[in-house]
């Protein structure tokens, strides 16, 4: 079984570790202590699946996508990328996976179409295989209309589907996107995710994404990794994780000006609330909701109350129920 | 905290289109040299077109100005000829040096770097290609100041056709250079203040005639690679110019281009995988 799994597996990380030294503070600079970007990091990732790791700003994410595309060396551990150790060969990941970063810097200045082809040159096609290549994708993803414009001019999502173009031409087995449909209106949305839907239908390309999208985290993904702090707190379906949570409830009540605290009830509510302005969002039992919506929605409370809302928890839920650091839990939408 | 194991999911779940007995995947074949090379001279040409031709104006007219100032200080004779070529090489020390010193710069702290440390591309066909793209845009402003002067100072025009191994040879020496300064400074700002002291450096110990230059001066100079640029087209102003002299300088050109693109293709590899 676990031979079998082995051929399975496109990334496979084990005790990955990074830590970042101390910065001396200087004249009018405070130092940053030591920071420990991952912390015995295990992940595995599987043939065709789309694979996510979530977690808020500072959990290590980005760090982790640096050590698994040979941009940074770890500490210590091993990353197992179809079988080749990039932790010794760094130089091997380029000619496995594809890689779309944050940053476009490299290719502003380019014309859509030309990004795509030099990028796919650079790649390793040779100049016939680039343009052909080229013209399917931009077609692909509904890009013909604005090739001949330059990145730097173009709508962000809009610049960031031309470098998501420049990352399909050439084909890798496996793809690294981080944050890839940031900015972009559901129409481009929906162009990724098909795309990507079709090389894993007909080649079995496998995908890492970073995301702080809950809604897409949830909507997308195979398997989901949870970070925090360097370190993975949960790993499984976006389903499997909800169920950690099933128990719950999650109440948001929103209140006109302020909370009645001299309301009994409701004063008891603000115990377990999480505060944010007029917002509070308690995640409660079944029962509990129950009662809480019905003291909120009858007598004194309910003349102070603006909008309150019901819902099943979502990964966000599931994160902060983990312990994740960051209270405030992650970006939603 | 307790971590919570990866459950297998049924191969439902899953589309696995072919789970063969291959455990090391086979690579994608690496970009060759030549052909990353040339894709990456295009498409910095391109975009030079856009966001240079500003910068190459302003390049050209610094330099006809210093040929007009320099006008009303030197004598007709051996002192125009180092200014009329030290200020044609000028031009590409300002593109060569001064602005790809900037670009590495800004590439490295933008994240622009992880691009192309992400590809299969040898890290020379980056630098070269860059390079190459920001020297050969020169070679129009190099041949206007070079006539501005040749004609502003009575020199002649008969060997200008030297600029055409002067432009690529000093600009493989100086970009080269610009490239690890862009690539070696911890910051943007100071890849900017390195690329504009070697620049002026550039402008000093080139325009100015060497033989009003004290000791220490005129070893600064011979040290800057473009001063054997300057120095090779010079020596075609004679009425019989000594062409082995001009090979041996243009040699010198060649071979600080060698070791200095080398030296920005290693910063390069050295700035991409930290």
């Amino acid at each position: 079984m676990g031979q079998a799994l082995r051929q399975d597996e496109v990334v496979r990380v084990r005790g990955l570790a990074k830590t970042y030294p101390a910065v001396k503070g200087r004249r009018g600079a405070p130092g940053t202590p030591e920071v420990r970007a991952t912390d015995a990091l295990e992940l595995t990732v599987r043939r065709g699946e789309i694979f996510g790791l979530l977690g808020p700003n500072g959990a290590g994410k980005s760090t982790l996508v640096r050590q698994l595309t040979g941009l940074l060396r770890p500490d210590r551990g091993s990353v197992e990328i179809l079988g080749h150790d990039i932790v010794r060969h760094p130089e091997r990941a380029a000619r496995l996976l594809a890689y779309l970063g944050q940053e476009s810097t490299a290719l502003d200045e380019l014309t859509v179409s030309l990004a795509a082809e030099t990028t796919g040159r650079l790649r390793g096609l040779d100049a016939a295989r680039a343009r052909a290549e080229r013209d399917a994708v931009l077609e692909e993803l509904g890009l013909t209309p604005i090739a001949g414009r330059p990145l730097k001019k173009l709508s962000g999502g809009q610049r960031r589907l031309a470098t998501f173009a420049a990352v399909l031409v050439g084909e890798r087995p496996l793809l690294v996107l981080d944050e890839p449909t940031t900015g972009m209106d559901p129409v481009a949305r929906r162009a990724v995710w098909s795309a990507v839907d079709r090389r894993r239908a007909e080649h079995g390309t496998t995908v890492l994404l970073v995301t702080h999208n809950v809604i897409e985290a949830e909507t997308v993904l195979d398997r989901v990794a949870v970070l925090d702090r360097g370190r993975v707190i949960a790993c499984d379906t976006p389903a499997g994780l909800k169920e950690q949570v099933a128990g719950e409830v999650r109440v948001e009540l929103v209140w006109r000006e302020r909370a009645p605290l001299d309301v009994p009830e409701v004063a008891v509510l603000r115990e377990r609330a999480v505060e944010a302005g007029r917002r509070w969002t308690l995640r409660l039992a079944p029962e509990e909701a129950r009662a809480a919506v019905a003291t909120v929605t009858g007598g004194a409370a309910f003349a102070a109350l603006d909008d309150f809302t019901l819902a099943t928890p979502s990964l966000e839920d599931v994160y902060l129920a983990l312990g994740g650091a960051a209270r405030q839990g992650l970006v939603k939408a | 905290m307790s971590v919570v194991p990866a459950q297998v999911l049924p191969d439902t779940a899953r589309s696995v289109p072919e789970a063969g007995p291959v455990v090391v995947a086979e690579l994608a074949p690496a970009a060759r040299l030549w052909p990353s090379l040339v894709a990456v001279y295009r498409a910095q040409l391109s975009r030079a077109r856009v966001a240079r031709i500003p910068l190459l104006f302003v390049a050209t007219f610094q330099s006809i100005g210093i040929t007009v100032m320099m006008r009303g200080v030197v004598d007709n004779g051996f002192e125009a000829r180092s200014v009329v070529a030290g200020s044609a090489v000028l031009v590409v020390a300002f593109v060569a040096l001064n602005l790809l010193a900037q670009y590495f710069g800004q590439l490295r702290a933008g994240g622009g770097l992880d691009h192309y440390a992400t590809l299969p591309v040898p890290p020379a066909a980056v630098v070269l290609g860059t390079a190459a793209a920001y020297a050969s845009f020169t070679v129009p402003g190099t041949l206007v100041t070079a006539v501005f002067g040749c004609v502003l100072f009575g020199l002649p025009l008969a060997n200008l056709w030297v600029l055409l191994a002067v432009v690529p040879l000093a600009g493989a020496a100086l970009s080269g250079l610009g490239a690890a300064l862009g690539l070696l400074a911890p910051r943007p700002e100071l890849a900017t203040l390195l690329g504009q002291l070697g620049m002026s450096a550039a402008l000093l110990l080139g325009v100015l005639p060497p033989d009003r230059m004290p000791e220490l001066v005129r070893l600064a100079r011979d040290l800057l690679p473009s001063t054997y640029g300057v120095e090779a087209y010079a020596r075609t102003f004679d009425t019989h110019p000594d062409w082995a002299v001009v090979l041996a300088d243009l040699g010198v050109c060649a071979g600080v281009g060698v070791i200095s693109l080398a030296a920005a293709a290693w910063a390069y590899r050295r700035a991409a995988v930290r």
